[in-house]
């Protein structure tokens, strides 16, 4: 029976029928539903890790235990396990191995919108690039078998496009794929003499690849006019606009289909390369002396879509064309009603303070109107940031600079920012936002929450100790509902003379261990003053009504529905007129 | 079945069961027999941002996206997102709104403001269907359900059955809700007309 799945959904169905053992990964938008549909079938071990790096790692191991495994990240985690990736592919496999990397065009959920095509070149692997749901399910089951056959991890690419699109898909079922374990020394130890050997063999691999390449992609040959190659979504799009173009699909895309592409390039009068972000295929299309049409007309930055390929390549638009309405007022995501990391950024703004900032919901906290942090990287770069400008400030720094990080940041790559903050003499104040659980991408457990992936509980790790272990000397809890206890918090760390964690005490509104209000807060519109203090702490729960009663030019609402009733505006009002309503 | 694709396009704010709706439209569209490719984005949507999903269905159907200008029908969930997408509509286009209005933080605490009358706005440039969805589900027991009687409204607009209608939706909504789900589909169906 077809069903519709998302490209998450069917890849984590081929992963299980492909008889994976382990599967390890990071949470990260587009990847994270891939693991939380594994998860359901038993027979896979499936575990969140530290970070992608671990990830990676821990599929290695499966791999050379002689089972299949898979390592799940989004395309900046490929940018963390980036070190075991390069020298995996020298080493190769013994079970079957696949990474996925879930790219971003269009950056929906990222930081940025790297094209993580160049890594499976820059790593001399194999990728694959699914077009649809059925097609991620089929193309992973087949990802199994190179790896095997080729001795190589195999990089799977997807975009957001693919993992979060439904569409139809056969299921089949789970076979088995076992070897044994064998000490292969030269094969798995890579030192200098043993490396230098297999990267010989790596090179002596890509030709072979291309082989196989020219057999998995072929031409669906329509009209002679205009040829397109394309990979990914941007097949989908170029089969919308060109219905009637020869189409070379590259579902496989490292190494290039030489043969194919010379053959289609011979029988069309006009060549095009539709492909999102980086002309990765044209250049080396181009590189081969075949002219082309791409980059010079399709845009290297965002998405493609089905207009964004036809306005550049054929110069039509069928947008329907919209006049004579006002400006709409835009809805970008805010912080929820009662999130925890509101206090702190209150707070914060309110004072002369540079904050180093992370990836996490709290990124949401630089924009208007809360508008209180000033640089996020990537993961961990906080706590690196705060000390890079405490050591360039000097004697003056301290009091003036803060890091704030969440806790499965931390937990992922903060841990060693700190440390070297301890040991190289530093002043820091960090804040470890501590709403215990992945709360971005959705909610998943990490090593702080207590439990796995699998649902079973675990050790928790403690904050706390490891920033002790670490040479933390003060350490402090608050809660961040609080606006003069987090204000205290910060007074203290800042006349501490070392450096300082502070760390918040509650959980993420959309947790499971959800705060339950007893209570929303209330407007009195009579001992309302109208100066719009509570407007400015982003709280969507509160809203404001034109015309207001008794001739003001507005009145404050609190949504009964969306307020959890955690007391932060109450706190911000200096009139008494927003009030807790009673129990 | 013809050759023509049916696109339809559904906006509103994170939380309001956009995505919930567009799968059970995607089901229903499957169950009937067409070939379906529904694309939404999550990440943020839990966090209150603008929602759009697009769900295609036909015999066959290649981009998960919407071609702008070549929407058939807009389903929106808020008066002024509903606004937002008027671009992506075919010229034969109609919408399914429900009458309702969500004030974003840039308008409560920022320079923008929210349009006096975004429903006037929206009949001037397409034939709409407004439905006030969440005081009809508020009053058949939760407000929860204002999107099925929006997907009630959109039922009598698409080609797939009732029936097959109703089992997309006990498939697809939380245990338990399935028969007031079923009433607030009813009563959408009612309030857009017809049989």
């Amino acid at each position: 029976m077809r069903k519709l799945l998302s490209g998450n959904e069917a890849i984590a169905e081929a992963l299980y029928e492909a008889g994976v053992k382990v599967a390890a990964g990071y949470p990260g938008t587009p990847s994270s539903e891939i693991l939380l549909n594994l998860v359901a079938h038993g027979e896979v071990h499936s575990e969140w890790c530290p970070n992608e790096k671990v990830a990676l790692e821990v599929a290695f191991g499966a791999s050379v235990a002689g089972r299949r495994s898979v390592a799940v990240m989004k395309h900046v985690g490929l940018n963390v396990a980036a070190d075991p990736f390069f020298t995996f592919a020298y080493v190769g496999v013994t079970g079957g191995c696949v990474v996925i990397t879930a790219d971003d065009p269009g950056m929906h959920s990222s930081q940025n919108e790297q094209d993580n095509r160049h890594y499976a070149r820059a790593a001399k692997v194999p990728m694959l690039e699914p077009t649809d749901s059925q097609e991620a399910h089929d193309l992973m089951l087949r990802a199994y078998d190179i790896s095997e056959a080729f001795d190589t991890p195999v990089l799977y690419r997807t975009t957001t496009r693919i993992a979060h699109s439904k569409t139809p898909v056969e299921l089949g079922s789970r076979t088995e794929h076992e070897k044994a374990v064998e000490h292969q020394r030269a094969k798995y130890v890579m030192v200098p003499g043993n490396a230098k050997a297999r990267h010989k063999l790596i090179e002596e691999r890509l030709p072979k690849l291309r082989g196989l390449s020219n057999e998995l992609n072929t031409v669906e040959w329509r009209g002679r006019d205009v040829g397109i190659i394309a990979d990914g979504v941007a097949y989908q799009y170029a089969r919308e606009v060109f219905p009637d173009a020869s189409t070379l699909k590259l579902v496989m895309s490292h190494p290039l289909p030489d043969a194919r592409i010379r053959e289609l390039a011979a029988a069309v009068k006009q060549l095009y390369v539709v492909e999102e972000l980086d002309p990765f295929i044209e250049e080396q299309v181009r590189a081969m002396g075949i002219s082309c049409v791409g980059k010079d007309k399709l845009p290297l930055l965002g998405e493609l879509s089905p207009e964004v390929v036809a306005k550049s390549l054929l110069g039509t638009d069928k947008s329907r064309k919209v006049e004579g309405l006002p400006e709409l007022p835009p809805r970008p995501p805010v912080l929820c009603p009662g999130c925890p990391h509101r206090g702190i950024f209150l707070v914060l703004a309110k004072r002369d303070i540079f904050v180093y900032g992370d990836i996490g919901c709290y990124t949401l906290s630089s924009a208007p109107p809360i508008s209180a942090m000033d640089t996020c990287l990537c993961m961990g770069a906080s706590i690196g940031g705060a000390h890079g400008m405490d050591m360039a400030l000097g004697e003056e720094r301290k009091g003036r600079v803060v890091g704030v990080i969440g806790d499965s940041t931390f937990i992922h790559s903060g841990i060693t920012g700190l440390l070297n903050v301890v040991y190289n003499r530093g002043m820091s104040t960090i804040i470890v936002l501590d709403n215990r659980t992945t709360a971005m991408t959705g909610g998943q457990n990490h090593p702080g929450t207590g439990f796995t992936l699998m649902g079973e509980p675990t050790h928790r790790l403690d904050i706390e100790a490891i920033a002790r272990a670490l040479g933390v000397e003060l350490v402090h809890h608050f809660d961040p509902y609080d606006l003069k206890a987090t204000g205290e918090a910060l007074d203290r760390a800042f006349a501490h003379k070392g450096p300082t964690v502070l760390i918040t005490t509650r959980p993420c509104v959309l947790a499971p261990a959800r705060i339950t209000g007893d209570h929303v807060a209330v407007s009195d519109k009579r001992a309302c003053k109208r100066c719009a203090a509570c407007l400015k702490i982003g709280c969507p729960a509160i809203s404001k009504v034109t015309p207001g009663t008794d001739g003001k030019k507005f009145d404050v609402v609190v949504s009964e529905d969306l307020c959890v009733g955690c007391d932060v505006c109450v706190q911000v009002c200096k009139f008494d007129a927003m009030r807790r309503s009673p129990p | 079945m013809t050759g023509k694709v049916t696109n339809v396009l559904m906006c509103g704010v994170g939380g309001q069961g956009v995505i919930l709706a567009s799968d059970i439209l995607a089901e229903a569209a499957l169950r009937a027999g067409f070939d379906v490719k529904k694309s939404e984005v999550h990440g943020m949507s839990q966090r209150g941002g603008s929602v759009v999903t697009h769900v295609r269905f036909g015999a066959a159907v290649h981009s998960p996206l919407i071609r702008k200008g070549e929407a058939d029908i807009l389903v929106a969930f808020e008066l002024v997102e509903a606004l937002r997408y008027l671009d992506s509509l075919s010229s034969q286009a109609v919408a399914v709104v429900d009458d309702v209005k969500r004030v974003p933080t840039t308008v409560s605490s920022g320079p923008f403001t929210y349009p006096a009358d975004p429903a006037g706005l929206l009949k001037e440039r397409v034939p709409t269907t407004l439905i006030d969805c969440s005081a009809v589900a508020k009053a058949l027991g939760s407000v929860r359900m204002a999107n099925t009687v929006l997907l009630g409204a959109l039922s009598k607009k698409v080609d797939i059955p009732g029936s097959v209608w109703r089992e997309a939706i006990s498939q697809k909504v939380p245990r338990g809700t399935e028969e007031a789900n079923m009433r607030a589909f009813e009563e959408g169906r009612r309030l857009a007309g017809g049989a």
